[in-house]
């Protein structure tokens, strides 16, 4: 199949298309967006099925000119790093437009709106090329704006422009930085591969300016952290992540599990796509600070403020600022397993956290409010319901035997090596996750029955269809993580390699 | 060439063109009183002068009327962009319920000549006729500020806009005394051979050069010879407004360039220019620049007009534009060539937009969208929703590809000037609030029961459509837009 990354970024652009030419028949909107999530996920499976896992570099590569006068050029390929992210974007796309189809308000727009943002979410991990990157990461932003402030809760309004602003700080300085590499390289040229072989004729010199010379930053220092900045605050990273739990919090469900299992990956995703392998030098310098130590911050102070959440929803957006930080963590410790744990565990958060979003919403399409104090032993009334919930609790805590666990052994083993007081902190983050998810799962879900909700009605076939895929993942890569820890392995070593002799 | 008056006249045509038409629309208006008519003549005839234009680019470069002025691409450029504005200006009017109040035929007339003292100001090469051109823009623009009867803001706007305008082309006119004076010629390359060959005093050339700014630096809008333009901007009918916040400011930087580039700076084959040695020039620009676009940003941050908040959005964007004259090098000015034009698209649909709703409600005020979307009025809040977010510059739109030549050609040349990209870039997102609180009235709020619903003529839609498919056009193929601003940037020097 050739084209084939091009088909999966567009084909939902396609369907946005005929979603809006459609009639105004909410049923037909829906199921012809389903029909265009499809195709991008069987695509997925054939990328799986192909991919040649020994291999490190770009696979299924396709370049066209796009604008010669500034050699700018359509690029785009996978590699192990990318394809696990493009394998969860398809996956979680699909599910999700199940998840949407209680949206009643205006749901020709909503759909178009959600392909548009699939389009996007999956251009940014095939492209290779720094302007294509630029174009797909930003064209992603509007619709998430309009989906979270139309369709959002009582204050989207608030939660979506702050979201946008904070994402648009983020990427006006990843603009510049990429264009402070576009003239770093001669001829100047936005393709990553060159950028990335070129990396190591960055200048690491000590800027004369200050506070540059102050801090001993030279300008691969700079543009280093130009770059981290735009990503840190999607990943997000304290203190950029205060957008986070606004944002989850008023979005509706199906975008909940988007923002979660997709976009924050990208924040994880560029740093090694992008910061790790072009500006190796500074990845080695600050990875302690900025990536260990803010890592296991975020790990102990995501859970914290979990804990202390009143908002089902809000307390799982948290936990995802606490389980990103296992993300950076394993990236900072330049091992085989930290990095392959790093990774795993983005995939692992994707699947998990969206289940956990869905699962929310499942109780708030039936009782309106999230407040975990607000109900009690719903156990006896949905038992399938507490049965799922509890797997996905069991695979967010660590439990043996579910992905969840894989990923944070892997981790804290990789960066055991390096950095034991960081990784004595991440563990102890573990156990704050078992408190504050077991002390919800006793709220919610154990003890007397709420009278209020005696008739609360079971789950429903389509929310299990779209809970039981993820649900899968989850016990398989649990019981035999090699399913996609061979996608990532020689890719992973590859980046790895380039850091290694500068630390 | 260097053609002296008989001859020159055979590479004038589309001056004759608008002359005639303008002409002639005295005539027709005096007996017949046909509103739709003039509207028809004045279009024809800016067809006509704009087919002639494209035609001059095959013609050789040159002077043209004992050096008065000058005939090349980057003329041309000007000529082209000032007869779209006018064209769009036109059919915009069209339809506008402010334009039925006056007296049409005025109004045209006057505003091709508006358009044709902008053809003057973009070819001129001597200092007297970038005065005069200069001058016949701003007249014009004075009346038609003030065009709508009965209307206060609209007088007061026109005042104010004469006032400021008089000033300034009064300092103007100080400071080309005082280049007079130091070199002996008011024609371009003469200033330059006299500049580059005896020493001249550093301090009293910079200090000619700020009061010569000042008179560009109005028609540019640019801080500090901004506070007109918000006020005229709300005064003056809308489809003037949309048309001098392009054509004004274009014609504004085609002096400019033309002045302080070819005229008194020397082109390095490297594609630099060097400006005269000892003169602190980039930096007052690079200044000047950083802080016309945070003022403009920060004040349009509260505005509740929409018209008011564009005339501090078009001072914010002239900032940006700055940028590329700062960096003094080919980069820079083909990016704000670049700009320009897709500014010119954006902006006037954003006002266009403007206009329409404006014809139904009655006013410019941000609470008359709240829920606009809503109302029946979903094309134009797309389209709007469109063009706000390509001023802000966000990808796939044609206002992204603007901003990112701009901030490569700053990059490129680094040192300080890396600050003031990232300025620039700080000041995208302070802007991203205010067009995105537009967005969000028209989209995110809901409308109040007794909002009515916007019922909007399909026949409005055939200008505001292709605008919108332009700004997504060069959004994502701009190959043909840069080669043609990149062949536009060819001057005429001896």
């Amino acid at each position: 199949m050739e084209n084939v990354l091009t088909y999966m970024t567009f084909i939902p652009v396609a369907g946005a298309a005929i979603v809006l030419a459609l009639p105004n028949n909410a049923k037909l909107i829906r199921w012809v967006s389903a029909a265009a999530t499809v195709p991008p996920l069987l695509m997925a499976v054939w990328l799986f099925k192909n991919f040649d896992r020994a291999k490190a570099g770009f696979q299924f590569i396709e370049d066209y000119t796009w604008i010669p006068s500034y050699n700018i050029s359509y690029t785009m390929g996978v590699d192990g790093l990318s394809i696990s992210m493009v394998l969860l974007t398809a996956l979680l796309s699909f599910l999700c437009i199940f998840a949407s189809f209680g949206i009643e308000k205006a749901v020709k727009g909503y759909f178009a709106l959600f392909l548009l943002l699939d389009a996007g979410m999956m251009g940014v991990f095939c492209a290779l090329d720094f302007f294509l990157f630029y174009v797909f990461w930003e064209v992603m932003l509007l619709p998430m704006y309009f989906l979270i402030g139309i369709w959002g809760g009582p204050r989207r309004e608030y939660a979506a422009i702050k979201f946008f602003l904070y994402t648009l700080f983020g990427s006006v300085l990843m603009l510049l930085a990429i264009l402070a590499l576009y003239f770093a390289v001669d001829p100047h040229t936005f393709d990553m591969r060159i950028l990335m072989a070129q990396a190591n004729r960055y200048s690491t010199e000590v800027l004369p300016i200050w506070p540059f010379h102050q801090l001993r930053w030279g300008f691969q220092h700079v543009v280093w952290m130009a770059l981290f900045i735009g990503f840190a605050i999607k990943i997000p990273a304290f203190p950029f992540h205060t957008w986070l739990p606004d944002a989850h919090v008023e979005a509706p469900t199906a975008i909940s599990v988007i923002l979660a299992g997709v976009l924050l990956k990208m924040g994880t995703y560029g740093i090694l796509r992008i910061n790790f392998p072009m500006l190796p030098a500074a990845t080695a310098d600050m990875a302690f600070i900025l990536l260990g130590a803010l890592g296991a911050w975020n790990i102990i102070y995501g859970a914290f403020c979990a804990m202390a959440q009143k908002d089902l929803k809000k307390l799982v957006a948290y936990s995802s600022v606490s389980h990103m930080g296992y993300v950076m963590l394993g990236m900072a410790s330049f091992t085989t397993q930290g990095l392959n744990g790093a990774v795993l565990q983005m995939f692992n958060h994707g699947t998990i956290t969206g289940m956990l979003f869905l699962l929310v919403g499942v109780i708030y399409d039936r009782a309106h409010h999230r407040e975990i104090d607000g109900f009690g032993g719903l156990a006896a009334i949905m038992p399938v319901y507490t049965g799922v919930t509890a797997l996905a609790f069991f695979a967010s805590m660590g439990l043996p035997g579910l992905s969840g666990f894989i990923s944070e052994v892997l981790v804290l083993l990789g960066t055991w090596q390096k950095y034991p007081v960081l990784t004595i902190l991440g563990a102890s983050g573990v156990i704050l996750t078992a408190g504050y998810l077991l002390w919800t799962i006793q709220r919610v879900y154990l003890g007397p029955p709420n009278e209020k909700y005696l008739k609360m009605p079971e789950i429903n076939g389509r929310e299990m269809f779209t809970l039981v895929p993820l649900g899968v993942i989850v016990i398989v890569v649990g019981v035999y993580p090699s399913v996609v820890l061979d996608l990532l392995r020689a890719s992973l070593d590859q980046i790895n390699q380039i850091v290694i002799p500068h630390l | 060439m260097d053609l002296k008056n008989v001859a020159s006249l055979s590479f004038f045509y589309p001056e004759f063109i608008l002359s005639a038409t303008i002409l002639l629309l005295i005539v027709v208006d005096l007996v017949a009183r046909s509103p739709r008519g003039i509207a028809m003549i004045a279009l024809i005839g800016c067809f006509g002068a704009l087919i002639a234009t494209l035609d001059l680019y095959s013609a050789q470069p040159g002077w043209l009327f004992h050096r008065m002025m000058i005939l090349d691409n980057f003329s041309l450029f000007f000529k082209v962009v000032a007869l779209a504005a006018t064209i769009l200006c036109i059919w915009m009017s069209l339809s506008s319920n402010e334009i039925k109040q006056v007296h049409e035929g005025e109004y045209y007339t006057l505003l091709l000549t508006c358009t044709l003292g902008m053809f003057f100001m973009a070819s001129s090469s001597n200092l007297l006729m970038a005065y005069l051109s200069l001058e016949l823009v701003s007249l014009t623009s004075y009346v038609l500020t003030g065009f709508l009867p009965h209307n206060r803001r609209s007088s007061e706007a026109a005042l104010k806009y004469l006032i400021y305008g008089g000033v300034a082309s009064g300092t103007m006119i100080y400071g080309m005394s005082w280049i007079f004076g130091m070199t002996g010629s008011l024609d371009y390359a003469a200033i330059q051979a006299a500049l580059s060959q005896s020493p001249f005093n550093k301090a009293s050339l910079f200090m000619a050069f700020i009061f010569i700014l000042a008179g560009f630096g109005y028609k540019i809008v640019f801080v500090p010879f901004h506070m007109w333009s918000p006020d005229v901007y709300q005064g003056a009918p809308t489809p003037f407004t949309a048309f001098l916040s392009v054509a004004s400011n274009a014609a504004g930087i085609a002096i400019m360039i033309r002045f302080f580039f070819p005229g008194v700076s020397r082109a390095l084959p490297s594609g630099d220019w060097a400006f005269l040695s000892g003169v602190e020039w980039p930096q007052v620009l690079l200044f000047l620049s950083m802080i016309t676009m945070t003022l403009g940003n920060l004040c349009a941050l509260n505005q509740r007009n929409l018209k008011r908040m564009l005339a501090y959005s078009g001072i914010a964007h002239a900032g940006y534009m700055m940028m590329g004259l700062a960096v003094l090098n080919n980069d820079g000015l083909s990016a704000i060539l670049f700009y320009l034009v897709v500014y010119l698209i954006m902006n006037v649909g954003a006002f266009l937009v403007v206009a329409m709703i404006a014809n139904v409600t009655g006013n410019e005020d941000i609470e008359t969208y709240r829920g606009l979307a809503w109302r029946g009025a979903i094309v134009p809040a797309v389209c709007l929703a469109v063009f706000l977010f390509s001023l802000t510059g966000l990808p796939p739109f044609a206002g992204f590809v603007g901003k990112f030549f701009l901030f490569s050609a700053v990059l490129k040349q680094g040192g300080a000037f890396g600050a003031l990209a990232l300025v620039a870039a700080i000041n995208s997102v302070i802007s991203l609030y205010y067009y995105a609180k537009i967005v969000k009235t028209m989209f995110l709020d809901m409308p109040n029961p007794e909002d009515k619903t916007v019922s909007i003529a399909v026949n409005n839609f055939t200008l505001l459509i292709p605008l919108t498919v332009l700004t997504i056009f060069f959004g994502v193929y701009f190959s043909p837009l840069v080669r043609y601003t990149s062949q536009s940037l060819r001057f005429f020097v001896k």
